[in-house]
């Protein structure tokens, strides 16, 4: 299970708890109101740690545990940072048929992290993607803005080490 | 009240207007099954297990959501539709099941086990799912949660939520990988679970189970180096009958006491002695405080639910504590100091086994500031679960027993003592000592109706010699957390106050009797087994814990005075304030 603790250290600033102390005044008491403050949050804070989770359950008197549940259930929420360097690969129909399975479950070998997930030293996250628009390349997967196509799980390592210094 | 005609099965009937499916049926004693369903907590029409054909309607429906409001609505309850919906959605949730119901310790008691048996279910592997693996946890000495036999019905997350405000359970992830678990996978010790057991006894399946101590208990009865004693607490008399097929609300007493003879232990004793022992110590420790200007509200601390609940989530109230241990606690503490001493045995050498209707009091025996001989005050504590299972694996005839009396010289309870059981009673026989000593007299009318009867919240107030001594009285932690907010607030202003962790109390106890939701949602549980103890109350030929002719003898003897240091020493405990989340980030 790759939601728990991050590993990678908090580092919020008094300006980002002002903020979303801001947020959650605004929205408490609102029937509905924890999606929009937990959205709010993520723009804040880039993820949703368990510093900020633990924030959220106290100003809007809910559990944890009910936060959890929803930062767990919708794709668009993360509980890690993204790394320097985000690894997006696509698993799209086109991509997929052509192998980008393999190529993304040697990345989470390589990495050692799961989907969702950052490196401890904050180098790289991994995600996956539907379609980068370069299915002619196919299996294909980002690196920031960088485009790698026509992958094979081999190529992964040497690639991922251009960008460790 | 509006009724309205309605045709089930072909058959007409006036039902209430606006009741769902499954509360008109039943009415009319047409039984629907659930699963998820449990009465004012957890109304989601998740499993579709009691969905019934509506005319009208494009598709099944969930018969505990769906409320009748049109005259002349027809509804099927056993079409063939409807049982074929039915065996499907077991079928489809035994794929993902971890099926080894003969070692399972639910089983025959498990609610899904029994639907798959009503509904035919011949292929308990028609479908294979994605069945994730989950790993036990096994982290609290309570109770131990096994995903692999959930079947995602959230009774659990409800009672957890709605019942005890504690909320550290929910449903994580989405699609296949949904699991019951806490924030962020913490295990059970890692947040604030107060070991209540409450979603242990909503639990349809084996997902969550006590922790069973029983072979503690088998292998300390074998060893003939250790001098075992036992001791019963209140409620335990109220509900073990159920386990053997009994009415709920029998009062079983003397059978209870036969059998944990014949299983061997050598001393049987009452905790309602040390029920009584507590409101010695407690009455005492009121009055004293009232008179030194102390903390008040003073609140009790028999509970370990609620004291643990007060660490975690108001630590500010915890000089609010009675000091005094819990009579589970009490009880060990004497065993183990008064009456080692009068048997000459060595504490080391002595095995105390508590039965309670407790998980949280597994949780309690391991506290610290809770050893008064230097050793833990009590070995094991068993529920009445777990008791009942000893009974059964010993042969034991538990319907044929005589009935036997406990052993001296904790042997004796009060009527006060006994009622210890059900929310309001610890109340009730504080009140009845605290006018005897206020007073110098015994109370005209024992019986404090105020504090009775099953609400989550009571309130009363009483002139006692003069003073107005204002009481609350609360069950379930969620009540607690409204009460204690109200008088954090200074809305609300009491003088003495009695929490227990479960609502309705030691009655419903999340160590006693598994009882199906299908009992749970028509009959008030909790005030059918309170019942069983007022009239074992009434029925006592001592009513005032200070009448107790055991209780006089133990401070002539031994204590000297409640309050004094040697009780203190063995009788009082103290608090640590807990955080919410034990973990480091």
């Amino acid at each position: 299970m790759a939601n728990t603790i991050s590993t990678i250290p908090f580092k919020g600033t008094a300006e980002q708890a002002a903020l979303l102390d801001k947020v959650i005044a605004e929205q408490k008491g609102k029937a509905g109101c924890l999606i929009p403050v937990l959205q709010k949050a993520q723009e804040i804070y880039g993820y949703l740690p368990v510093e900020v989770e633990e924030k959220i359950a106290e100003g809007l008197d809910v559990s944890l545990e009910k936060i959890y549940e929803v930062v767990t259930f919708y794709a668009q929420f993360a509980l890690n940072p993204k790394g320097k360097y985000n690894v997006s690969v696509c698993l799209g129909t086109a991509c997929y048929v052509k192998g980008s399975g393999k190529v993304f479950d040697k990345l989470k070998e390589v990495l050692g992290i799961d989907e969702g997930g950052c490196t401890s030293d904050g180098i790289f996250s991994l995600e996956t993607c539907r379609c980068v628009g370069a299915c002619g390349l196919a299996p294909v997967m980002m690196i920031n803005d960088d485009v790698y196509g026509r992958l094979v799980p081999n190529d992964v390592a040497g690639i991922l080490e251009k960008y460790k210094n | 009240m509006d009724m309205i005609n309605v045709i089930i099965d072909g058959k007409e009937y006036s039902v209430r207007k606006g009741a769902t499916i499954l509360e008109a049926c039943r009415s009319v004693g047409i039984h629907i099954p659930t699963l998820c369903y449990l009465k004012d907590i957890n109304e989601i029409g998740a499993c579709r297990i009691c969905v019934v054909e509506v005319k009208g309607a494009k598709s099944l429906v969930a018969a505990c959501v769906y409320p009748i409001d049109r005259d002349g609505t027809e509804i099927l309850t056993h079409s063939p539709e409807v049982l074929k919906s039915r065996k499907l959605t077991l079928q489809l949730l035994l794929s993902t099941h971890d099926k080894k119901c003969l070692s399972c310790v639910k089983s025959g008691q498990c609610e899904f086990q029994q639907l798959c048996k009503e509904y035919g279910v011949d292929d308990e592997n028609k479908f294979e799912g994605i069945a994730v693996k989950y790993e036990k946890d096994t982290s609290m000495p309570h109770l131990i949660r096994d995903n692999n036999k959930c079947v995602l019905c959230r009774r659990c997350v409800a009672a957890c939520d709605k019942n005890q405000g504690v909320a550290v359970i929910g449903a994580n992830e989405r699609g296949f990988i949904t699991h019951i678990g806490s924030a962020f996978e913490l295990k059970l010790n890692e947040v604030a679970c107060i070991a209540c057991g409450q979603c242990i006894t909503v639990c349809p399946t084996g997902a969550l189970t006590e922790v069973d101590d029983t072979q503690k208990v088998w292998d300390a009865l074998n060893d003939p180096s250790k001098h075992v004693v036992v001791h019963a607490a209140p409620s335990i008399r109220a509900t073990l009958g159920e386990e053997f097929g009994l009415p709920i609300g029998t009062l079983v007493t003397g059978k209870m006491v036969a059998a944990l003879r014949r299983l061997g232990f050598e001393k049987v004793f009452d905790t309602n002695f040390t029920a009584d022992l507590t409101i010695m110590e407690e009455a005492n420790e009121l009055l004293e405080r009232i008179k030194n200007g102390g903390t008040l509200p003073m609140i009790t601390s028999c509970s370990p639910g609620w004291v643990k609940f007060c660490e975690h989530y108001y630590p500010d109230l915890i000089p609010n504590l009675s000091t005094c241990k819990s009579p589970q606690q009490m009880m060990g503490a004497v065993i183990k100091t008064y009456y080692a001493e009068k048997m000459g045995l060595d504490p080391k050498d002595m095995f105390v086994v508590s039965v309670m209707p407790c998980t949280a009091k597994k949780f309690e025996i391991g506290r610290d500031d809770q050893a008064a001989a230097g050793v833990p005050d009590t070995d094991v504590s068993i529920t009445t679960r777990e008791l009942a299972r000893m009974i059964k694996r010993a042969g034991i005839d538990f319907n044929r027993l005589p009935d036997e009396e406990f052993d001296s010289p904790m042997g004796l309870g009060s009527g006060a003592g006994t009622i210890f059981g059900a929310t309001g009673g610890v109340m009730e026989a504080a009140l009845r000592t605290a006018v005897a000593t206020l007073t110098g007299k015994n109370p005209e009318k024992l019986e404090f109706e105020g504090v009775r009867g099953t609400q989550g919240i009571k309130e009363a107030s009483y002139n006692v010699a003069g003073v107005d001594v204002k009481v609350a009285v609360a069950s379930g932690t969620a009540n607690a957390k409204k009460l204690l907010d109200m008088v954090k607030s200074g809305e609300k202003d009491y003088t003495f106050i009695e929490i227990m962790g479960c609502p309705g109390g030691c009655v419903n106890g999340g160590g006693q009797p598994f009882q199906p939701a299908s009992v749970r949602n028509f009959v008030d549980l909790k005030a059918l087994r309170a019942a069983a103890l007022y009239k074992d109350d009434e029925n006592l030929p001592v009513r005032l814990s200070h009448e107790n002719e055991d209780i006089k003898t133990i401070y002539r003897e031994y204590f000297g005075t409640p309050g004094s240091e040697k009780a203190h020493h063995a009788l009082h405990t103290s608090y640590v304030a807990r955080k919410k989340l034990n973990v480091n980030k």
